[in-house]
């Protein structure tokens, strides 16, 4: 994500129009995507086998992989046609409305927030938990996390999406080192599937909890349409959001199926479901220290890849509420010689220190996991209205994603399982969540809206909207 | 259609502004965390007898437990900490409710500011 707020601000600095520059391919819109998303298969993945047992988490990492692939080819459609920075979020502006398009910015800010809390948590504990002195707490390493992060990215972040793109092929590299290592073909060696995942416990809440497992199930691939967020700095937005999105999803796909078959091969479920580290604890019970000292690096560096980006993309769409005036357009500031959304960056900071030292590690994940699974409903619904104000053949689309309209039925039915599976164990998080958008979308609608100037929302050089 | 022009903010009107923002987002994160209402609904079904037996553990799983640093003794709240998974339906219709209420106004609403957007945009040309 990197690169892309560095170069991403369409703002007017001393008279001159910061333009956004096309450098990025389908490796680095892979990387954003991947990068955010990869610390998931370290942490997170393994509550949905808390919610309902080893087997669970397996068949929602499929189902899940069923969603997720949906949004791509979605994402990919709309987003190679609206090619504008901001992602999803200039997507409702130009397909919805305003008010959608706020409440998506929203969205997108506290997935990425709490995601980026989520990181900086895992970061500290698992620190804490590899040095092992009695006293020491993860709180100051959350700070610095956050802190130097938020520095990082307040001082112009143009190298960043490189380090990320090596950051995350480490990361990714010390799965499949450690997929290989323990004998993958070979039952009982190292690997102890039998054992562990027995007809008795394979799911211990029955299919209720297979349905609770959707809401950590969604932490698998959380993020990976923040590769939108991108669309006005690949060179050609029609082949590269579709490959990079697509490919990044195959890559994650592997990578959970990987996690699961190792992790739940070494690790009774009812451990497997609490442990903040399921990745670095398979390093340790292989027994091997290179193992486990490479898991334990590698959950820091996916821990870092990812709060870094969602610090870049938290503040550019709160960067992006304040230049279109949705809020307040003192958060439209771009730095005179940073040139970054350095006021976002700063407002985000405070919040998100606050959430990482009251917050544990799943609920903060909760909160993520809400935004997600709203964002994604809209975009269920998107998909309908665009296809239905443009027609095919009526504008020009960088792709058009095949088997209309059944990804769009698939993924609105698969978040509604997803709000029933949150339902069960989270329900109260889930009504307060959804009450504080409505009331901040009452107070958008009735009284902010009032400083929004209306034709200036729709820039796309595009005909009439059907029925308009 | 004539272009709208909206009014300028003053300084206090964006503080104010913000306030209100920064005021939303933690009542709406923070206070679920501070009523307890948030986080997972788990409890603990004890058992007298804490063996690995008992815990319904097989030799391998014992192992495993064991060499992860915990006993019995130390592994019943893990083990024995559990969901129950009773649909409280009251709850899952206000949540229904408030789901669908939420989502018709966003798009009600939306539409009718969009209206203004394309009539202004388009009216333009």
């Amino acid at each position: 994500m990197t690169a892309a707020v560095e170069t991403g601000l369409t703002a007017t600095i001393h008279g001159d129009r910061v333009s956004l520059l096309r450098v990025l391919g389908p490796a680095h819109v892979w990387a954003l995507g991947v990068g955010i998303v990869l610390v998931g298969e370290f942490t997170g993945w393994n509550f949905a086998a808390d919610k309902g047992g080893a087997l669970a988490a397996l068949i929602v990492c499929w189902i899940v992989g069923l969603l997720y692939t949906s949004v791509a080819m979605i994402d990919s459609e709309v987003t190679s046609t609206v090619a504008a920075a901001g992602g999803q979020y200039a997507q409702a502006k130009h397909i919805v409305g305003p008010l959608m398009a706020f409440n998506v910015a929203l969205f997108l800010v506290f997935a990425y927030t709490m995601l980026e809390v989520s990181d900086a948590i895992l970061l500290g504990d698992t620190i804490v938990a590899k040095a092992g002195v009695e006293g020491l707490t993860h709180n100051s390493f959350i700070a610095a996390t956050i802190v130097v992060l938020a520095w990082l990215n307040y001082r112009g972040v143009l190298m960043t999406l490189n380090v990320n793109f090596v950051i995350t092929a480490i990361a990714y590299v010390s799965i499949v080192i450690l997929f290989f290592s323990v004998s993958p073909w070979t039952q009982g060696a190292v690997l102890k599937l039998n054992e562990l995942v027995t007809p008795g416990n394979a799911l211990p809440y029955g299919w209720i909890g297979v349905i609770a497992a959707f809401q950590f199930g969604i932490w698998y691939y959380l993020g990976i349409e923040g590769t939108t967020q991108a669309a006005e700095e690949v060179r050609s937005p029609a082949r590269s959001l579709p490959y990079g999105t697509m490919a990044g999803m195959i890559t994650l796909l592997i990578a959970a199926a990987m996690t699961w078959y190792v992790c739940a091969s070494l690790m009774p479920w009812e451990y497997l479901g609490i442990t903040y580290y399921p990745l670095w604890d398979a390093g340790k019970l292989t027994g091997s220290p290179l193992l486990e000292n490479l898991l334990f690096i590698a959950t820091l560096l996916a821990a870092l890849a990812s709060a870094n980006g969602c610090i870049n993309d938290a503040a550019r769409a709160w960067f992006s509420l304040g230049r279109d005036r949705y809020l307040p357009s003192w958060f439209s500031a771009v730095h005179p010689k940073y040139r970054t959304p350095y006021r976002s960056i700063l407002f985000l900071l405070p919040i998100a220190l606050a959430f990482a030292f009251i917050a544990d590690l799943n609920q903060a994940i909760t909160f993520s996991i809400l935004s997600g699974v709203l964002q994604y409903t809209f975009m269920s619904i998107n998909i309908m209205m665009f296809r239905k104000k443009w027609p095919l053949g009526s504008i020009r689309r960088g792709y058009t994603h095949p088997f209309h309209p059944l990804p769009a039925i698939v993924l609105f039915c698969l978040c509604m399982v997803t709000f029933f599976a949150i339902f069960l164990g989270f329900g109260s998080q889930l009504i307060a969540m959804t009450v504080f958008y409505f009331l901040i979308s009452l107070w958008f609608h009735f009284y902010r809206y009032k400083f929004v100037r209306r034709g200036d929302q729709f820039s796309m050089p595009w005909p009439k909207p059907q029925g308009y | 259609m004539s272009r709208y022009i909206p009014p300028e903010q003053s300084k206090a009107g964006q503080i104010f502004d913000i306030a209100v923002v920064v005021v939303a987002i933690f009542v709406a994160l923070w206070l679920p965390l501070k009523l307890g209402l948030a986080g997972a609904a788990k409890s603990i079904d004890p058992l007298d007898a804490k063996t690995w037996d008992a815990l319904g553990q097989n030799a391998t799983m014992a192992s495993i437990w064991e060499k992860l640093g915990y006993t019995p003794e130390t592994a019943h709240d893990i083990i024995q900490n559990r969901f129950h998974y009773i649909i409280d339906w009251p709850t899952l219709i206000i949540m229904a409710i408030v789901l669908v209420a939420y989502f018709v106004f966003l798009f009600r609403a939306s539409d009718r500011e969009y209206r203004e957007v394309i009539n202004e945009k388009f009216d333009d040309k």
